[in-house]
């Protein structure tokens, strides 16, 4: 337990503040399941991605404006004079999308895998906070280019809160600081995103220590009680981790560089008017499955209720899936809900963008019906009738060493 | 359980790509720009050229309020042409000492002027269709530079038989609704070029959109032969970090 | 013996080539990182629209001879003086000796007509009085520094005052007889 430490300059502080013994608890020793596949990746990249956003939004911080009558062509003014702004914008507006496309893949990793069952609960929620976070940050971030999305966006997402019974409207003016969305709000605006990565980061930090408590879940889902079956976390992942933020760094590359506006919507390149409305109001696209569900619904609260709930029905997961076993290699009929749920997921992401009329809002309506009947009739029923294959001993076991 | 992931990887790539091309009511007039593709750059010839097609047709009712004349050393101007010819606009400047505002030649750390003061100068002189500022039109239209490219051929003289076409208003097959307030600027000859190229309708439309792009996007050239360097270094590394992963998972291999 | 040996061989050399293979990666890594790292620095340094303001032409046929117009060159003041012969020949008469930071004053001045120094005091930055007419020129009858008390003299130089260097004699051209350029 007390290894020490060789040189005397660390060993001096580490008597004082035990950093060190920490940091190579949780980075170099930490007992990892030797049989993680590339979905345990994710975590990390995650974190790397959490790290660049915050850089290089501190870097455009220094540039940019927020005041209403400057915001837009202080961007401007980044992505034509300031050394490289071009580059650090692109990798801020990109990042965003990569963030919630690699913690998408994250929590679908959960999903698959049952890391959100006993005793992992807490983990899980911690992550879901993590979540709630991000969508509050990025949605934030999204104004302050003043574009006509960022202002319209903004309009049709506050105006929400007036859907709150009796209160709605005061809540809405006071989260304006006015009768509309206009400088005041986007002040506050950018201080709210400039605060909430920091709370990121302290919520990270908790969600680390929770996954330390009783280590990683594995492919298998089993839990590891023997000692082979686990390795130091370094150098075994610690270097299958940089081999896996090299290829994000590929395919973040190929978006910064040469496709770096193709994920956004070009009408956010227009000043905002607030006496001209787009045609399309739209959200990003990381949006769209939520945005769907909150349209699909008629009634202004209903629909705003069944959008949070979507989240926050999350959070009871590990009690609406009953079932003992954690991964879906041994859940047969779990396993194909698994992928429709997946699939309905796209489906909803899909319709999103589309105006909510016609076949296409049957079609939001049968999917938001499905996502809320997957978590609260098909899993608590599967979990208690579903015959689930025999789970081995340990990882050794397996006939097929399957990553 | 890597193929899986691989497959959904790739079907999400796919799905939302896939989405943001798809079919339209037109298919828009596709054209081949130089500054397309992993290896895009700027052709100098064309982008002269469209600064002569917006000095000389555009810039009557369109500002490009963004851009500085001192950024033209881009497209091969030299520092005097750049110096003479910032010289030939007058700024609005000021206050001086007495307190006035007052008219002065531009200098290259001057932005080109709109034609009006602002937008609702501009809206009250063409009966509330405002000539928008073009600095940049091509980031903020779906469709970028073929969605300009189709517009400013797109116009068309024979209005189809039920069509409503308003007074004052033009027919073009591009635009959204079909009606357009923007008269047709430019066709064959409109203008002719000080380098000697044919002015068809084609050309001046390929070099104004060129221009136009520049405009939007001057970063470009850099950003593409920046991002190619990146992305040969990272393939690089990443196959370094992929041999160097499998050497020492191999320790443990069973 | 010779087997042991070859198998040791055989170690050794696997070990070269995982330290070999670490090293490599390892470099190319850094050196990926210091150049990512470098555009967030440069993004700090002027960025275009700065750097174009660097320069500034300043007319002087305004300025009459006995006076000094302060123009803003790189958000700081800049003094223009038209010196009369007198004031020339006073700077030019000081003895080097007598100067805390020696500078004759044909090394301060392109045509002796015209002192262009930044006007802020080298001790900690205040703006010196003597532009106008009835400010207070210091016993040198160059500038003075009310917030300690720095005198300079009609060449821009310290004569008394806490200050330690000279007033700073910006790089700058003449266009013609009645443009200056700055910067």
């Amino acid at each position: 337990m007390a290894k020490k430490f060789k040189n005397k300059t660390i060993a001096w502080l580490e008597y004082r503040l035990p950093i060190f013994s920490v940091l190579r608890e949780a980075l170099v020793d930490h007992p990892t399941p030797r049989n993680l596949n590339y979905w345990w990746n994710f975590g990390s990249l995650a974190g790397i991605t959490l790290i660049i956003m915050i850089v290089s939004g501190l870097m455009l911080s220094m540039h940019y404006v927020a005041h209403t009558d400057l915001a837009f062509d202080s961007i401007e003014h980044i992505m034509r004079d300031v050394n490289y702004g071009w580059l650090i914008r692109y990798i801020h507006s990109v990042g965003a999308s990569m963030f919630f496309f690699v913690v998408y893949i994250h929590i679908a990793r959960g999903l698959y895998y049952g890391s959100y069952k006993f005793p992992r609960e807490v983990l899980w929620w911690l992550g879901i906070i993590i979540f709630l976070l991000m969508i509050a940050s990025a949605f934030l971030g999204y104004t302050l280019p003043w574009g006509q999305m960022s202002f319209w966006g903004a309009t049709v997402i506050t105006n929400l809160f007036t859907a709150i019974p009796l209160i709605g409207d005061n809540i809405v003016t006071w989260l304006w600081g006015g009768y509309s969305i206009d400088n005041p709000t986007l002040n506050r605006f950018y201080s709210l995103h400039f605060l909430i990565p920091f709370l990121i980061v302290g919520i990270v930090f908790f969600h680390i220590v929770a996954l330390h408590k009783f280590g990683s879940n594995n492919p298998t889902g089993i839990d590891l009680n023997l000692k082979k079956e686990k390795i130091p976390f370094h150098p075994y992942y610690t270097i299958k981790d940089f081999f896996g933020f090299g290829i994000f760094f590929i395919i973040f590359s190929i978006f910064v560089f040469f496709i770096p506006n193709v994920l956004g919507h070009p009408d956010n390149y227009i000043p905002a008017d607030p006496l001209v409305t787009p045609a399309h109001i739209v959200p990003e696209w990381y949006f769209l499955p939520f945005y769907a569900v909150l349209r699909a619904i008629p009634f202004k609260l209903l629909g705003v209720l069944a959008m949070l709930g979507s989240i926050f029905i999350l959070f009871v997961l590990p009690w609406l899936d009953t079932s003992k076993v954690r991964s879906c290699r041994f859940r047969p009929i779990y396993k194909q809900f698994y992928w429709i749920f997946i699939f309905n997921f796209f489906v909803l992401g899909w319709v999103g963008s589309k105006v909510p009329e016609g076949h296409y809002l049957i079609i939001s309506r049968i999917s938001t019906a499905y996502y809320f009947i997957h978590f609260l009739i098909i899993l608590p029923i599967l979990g208690k009738f579903e015959k689930t294959l025999p789970t081995p001993i340990n990882i050794f076991k397996i006939s097929k060493y399957k990553k | 359980m890597k193929k899986k992931l691989f497959i959904l990887l790739i079907s999400y790539f796919l799905i939302f790509i896939g989405h943001l091309y798809a079919l339209e009511d037109i298919t828009l007039k596709k054209q081949k720009w130089t500054f397309e593709g992993l290896f895009g750059r700027y052709d100098n010839a064309s982008l002269q050229r469209g600064l002569q097609v917006y000095q000389e047709v555009c810039s009557t009712c369109h500002g490009i309020k963004r851009l500085r004349f001192r950024e033209l050393k881009n497209l091969g101007f030299t520092e005097t042409q750049i110096k003479e010819y910032a010289a030939t606009f007058e700024i609005l400047d000021g206050p001086n000492e007495m307190g006035e505002l007052f008219m002065r030649p531009g200098e290259p750390s001057d932005t080109f002027i709109s034609p009006y003061k602002n937008k609702e100068e501009a809206t009250a002189a063409f009966g509330g269709a405002y000539p928008l500022d073009l600095s940049l039109i091509t980031k903020a239209r779906k469709g970028g530079a073929n969605y300009i490219y189709s517009l400013l051929t797109g116009y068309e003289e024979n209005v189809p038989e039920n069509f409503n076409l308003g007074d004052g208003l033009y027919y073009n097959l591009y635009k959204d609704g079909r009606v357009i307030a923007m008269p047709p600027p430019i066709y064959d000859d409109a203008i002719e070029y000080i380098d000697g190229t044919n002015a068809s309708l084609h050309q001046l439309s390929y070099d104004i959109v060129n221009f136009l792009n520049w405009v939007a996007e001057p970063e470009l050239q850099k950003r593409k032969s920046l991002g190619l360097k990146v992305l040969i270094f990272l393939i690089v590394l990443t196959l370094l970090l992929y041999v160097t992963m499998k050497e020492i998972w191999s320790r443990i291999e069973k | 013996m010779i087997q042991i040996s070859n198998k040791r061989k055989k170690i050794k050399s696997a070990k070269d080539r995982r330290n070999f293979l670490k090293l490599t990666t390892m470099s190319m890594a850094a050196a990926g990182t210091a150049f990512a790292v470098w555009p967030f620095i440069d993004s700090m340094n002027p960025s275009a629209d700065v750097l174009a303001l660097g320069t500034k032409e300043v007319d002087l046929s305004n300025i009459k001879k006995g006076t000094s117009k302060t123009i803003k060159w790189r958000g700081k003041p800049v003094f223009i003086k038209h010196r009369t012969e007198v004031e020339i020949q006073d700077a030019r008469k000081v003895d080097l000796n007598q100067l805390k930071d020696p500078e004759k004053d044909e090394d301060r001045v392109v045509n002796p007509e015209w002192l262009i120094v930044v006007g802020v005091c080298t001790h900690l930055g205040c703006i010196p009085k003597g532009q106008m007419n009835g400010d207070v020129k210091g016993d040198f009858n160059g500038w003075f520094c009310p917030c300690h008390g720095s005198h300079y003299d009609s060449s821009g130089r310290v004569r008394k005052g806490p200050a330690p260097k000279n007033l700073e004699v910006p790089k700058y051209s003449f266009i013609n007889k009645n443009k200056l350029k700055i910067g």
